[in-house]
């Protein structure tokens, strides 16, 4: 789960760590209400769940009160990289005099929480990390003991030169990973962390996400949630034991495990088409869990076909097939949907389909040729739900 | 021969008495694995199906002998109950459960050193040494026994990928599903090196996906310490970048983890990597010179 920028800078001020003064603001009005009259140089900028913003003009310096709610009228509203800017936030820019980077990541190669820093700040650090990665020190935390102080110290004098400064870096790191664990976060940036010429170390811009599996134990993170249209479905799919992402493509998948799901999107690219999403049924032929699939399937307009594809377990594949046939009888549609089950029982449940009257096949591959062949042939438009 | 498990391995099951471990209980009974025991904290002193129910873990190994234990129990409790079994003594744990935090796996990483267990998920389908021993959820019946190991980060693709190598009879030593979770127990390079090691395995299967780089790692040990040949599938190569394909916790993130690095990083070690699936026991048999 992502949070804003501003969501992130009300949890580093909870614990602590130094923020510029900001506001959030919703619209026009606000800025007006809530930013003060004064000459402050300010930076407004877009609060949406992507990166990037300040390349795609969601980030602009205001030097009065005028500016800023001029800036902030060009920003709301905007559209950056599909999502529409709702919320600005309006924070104090502060003379820069140096830039770092600190992020806390989970690493599945040390299994631990992994610190890393670096001199080089601000928005290039993905490029740094490609081309010169001995420029981030990383360094590994024991899950038993947390961010030892010498640990944080011995980064902080990585970064600054003066004591004063080292110590007050060493504080924010501290409190960084204190943050992170109790908040089950999957990632935790300041970047830049500044240093100013009046030697205060604040952090300018955060970026914080969480891991979906704790959330229920994260009431208060959970609340920050917002959710775009696409990830709205992802949610709902979710609570129906479902799992589903949305992509571009105009063969639907309907598939049993995750694993087989990517294989079957793989498969599809193989041969020249494009899956419309990732969906996994999980392992149970409930018909009703079929049915929800297939409503979530078809309520994308881009999906000309669907391809099912079962592998039977412990799920037995005649199971599976009786409901499908429910499923589809409930449903009645016109896009073509091509059957392909194997595994247990498997024989059984390709008869009931065939009686039923769709096209069964037996193989992945030819299954996956068979969905393109019918997206591409197919006219029919499916039903907005 | 096998790796990890065996017809005398002792298994219990921590969480028999929930609706999942009560199901996989009979079903890996019936397969003829040696469960001696389960776990119900408050439940000690009844039975499941004539299997002894344990109100803890170490009064389990204590009674039974036990050496490796499967855990069915909810999320929020699963990364206790790894840490029981550990503390126990359990020699390997299997943990089912999937939606564990990754907080909680972080936790138990240390124990597990300290400790010597070896730790199996969480978020897998286990493990099967065909006719001796199954633990986990796996359907039985698609396994053969033969000269075959396979690790896999998938559930129902190391099905399906079985079940062509059993039809083209190409049998099994161990099949292991490591999961898919960001955070887990034995990886790859793990498991490569007991297949190294183990005499009837004569040929690995590695199924993979894209996230991370336990893919890259088990590459370059293949090719710094292998013998045996093995053949390799990636998952997920049409998958978007900075998405997470359902549990399988497939994420790919600012360029690292991604398909490409990962069949370039096999190709280098010398092991072929399937298009498809289906591909997989051609791959196999061409190594072996069958």
């Amino acid at each position: 789960m992502k949070i804003h920028e501003y969501q992130a800078r009300n949890l580093f001020r909870k614990y602590g760590i130094p923020v510029p003064e900001g506001v959030v603001c919703h619209s026009v009005e606000e800025v007006k209400e809530k930013v003060p009259n004064d000459d402050k140089l300010r930076v407004v900028k877009a609060q949406v769940h992507v990166g990037g913003r300040g390349k795609a003009g969601g980030v602009k310096l205001a030097k009065s009160k005028e500016e800023a709610i001029e800036k902030a009228s060009q920003i709301l509203g905007m559209d950056i990289k599909g999502l529409t800017v709702e919320k600005v936030l309006v924070a104090e820019a502060v003379d820069i005099e140096k830039e770092f980077y600190v992020g806390l990541i989970n690493d599945r190669n040390t299994k631990s929480v992994t610190l890393m820093a670096s001199a080089e700040g601000g928005v290039e650090i993905e490029e740094v990390a490609k081309t010169s990665p001995e420029k981030i020190i990383k360094m590994t935390i024991d899950p038993t003991m947390g961010l030892m102080d010498w640990q944080a110290r011995k980064i902080a004098l990585r970064l600054m030169n003066d004591p004063a400064q080292i110590r007050q870096a060493a504080s924010i790191l501290t409190k960084l990973y204190q943050l992170y664990v109790d908040t089950d976060a999957s990632l935790a940036e300041i970047n830049p962390l500044v240093l100013t010429p009046d030697k205060r170390v604040l952090a300018i811009d955060g970026k914080m996400n969480f891991d979906d599996n704790a959330l229920f134990r994260q009431a208060e993170i959970l609340a920050m949630r917002e959710v775009t249209p696409d990830e709205q479905k992802e949610i709902d799919a979710s609570e129906k034991g479902l799992s589903y992402i949305k992509l571009d493509g105009s063969i639907g998948c309907m598939v049993n495990g995750a694993g087989l799901a990517m294989a079957t999107m793989d498969m599809i690219k193989l041969y020249g088409g494009d899956p419309a999403n990732f969906l996994d049924i999980g392992g149970s032929s409930n018909p009703q869990k079929v049915v929800d699939a297939m409503n979530i399937l078809l309520s994308d307009t881009n999906v000309k076909a669907v391809m099912i594809n079962i592998f039977g377990g412990i799920t037995r594949c005649d199971d599976v097939a009786r409901g499908l046939v429910a499923a589809l009888k409930a449903i009645q549609t016109q896009i073509p949907i091509v059957i392909r089950l194997s595994g247990t029982n498997a024989k059984e449940g390709l008869e009931i389909i065939r009686e039923f009257g769709l096209p069964t096949v037996s193989t992945m591959s030819e299954a996956a040729k068979k969905a393109i062949e019918l997206s591409k042939k197919s006219k029919v438009k499916s039903q907005k739900k | 021969m096998s790796i990890l498990i065996n017809k005398d391995t002792k298994v219990i099951v921590q969480g028999i008495t929930g609706r999942d471990g009560a199901f996989h209980t009979s079903k890996m009974k019936d397969y003829g694995t040696n469960i001696v025991g389960g776990i119900s904290p408050g439940k000690g002193g009844s039975d499941v199906g004539g299997i002894p129910v344990f109100n803890t873990v170490e009064e389990a190994v204590k009674a039974t002998g036990a050496n490796a234990s499967v855990i069915f129990v909810p999320a929020p409790f699963a990364g206790d109950a790894i840490l029981e079994a550990s503390y126990a003594g359990v020699e390997l744990v299997i943990c089912i459960t999937e939606g564990v935090p990754v907080r909680d796996m972080i936790k138990v990483t240390p124990v597990l050193k300290q400790n010597g267990t070896k730790l199996i998920g969480a978020n897998c389908p286990g493990l099967i040494t065909p006719d001796e021993c199954l633990i986990g959820i796996l359907p039985s019946m698609i396994f053969k026994k033969g000269n075959v190991g396979l690790i896999s980060r998938s559930g129902t693709l190391t099905y399906e990928v079985v079940n062509m190598l059993t039809e083209s009879g190409l049998g099994q030593t161990t099949c292991v599903g490591i999961g898919g979770d960001p955070v887990s127990g034995l990886y790859f390079r793990e498991l490569l090196e007991m297949y190294e090691n183990d005499p009837a395995t004569e040929a690995v299967v590695l199924i993979g996906e894209i996230g991370g780089d336990a893919e890259e790692q088990a590459a370059q040990y293949i090719k710094d310490h292998m013998t045996k040949p093995v053949v390799a599938f990636i998952a997920g190569q049409s998958a978007p970048p900075g998405k997470r394909m359902g549990h399988a916790g497939a994420i790919i993130s600012s360029g690292s983890g991604t398909a490409e690095e990962k069949v370039k990083a096999f190709a280098e070690a010398g092991v072929p990597v399937a298009k498809e699936p289906n591909q997989i026991p051609g791959l196999v048999k061409q190594k072996l010179g069958l």
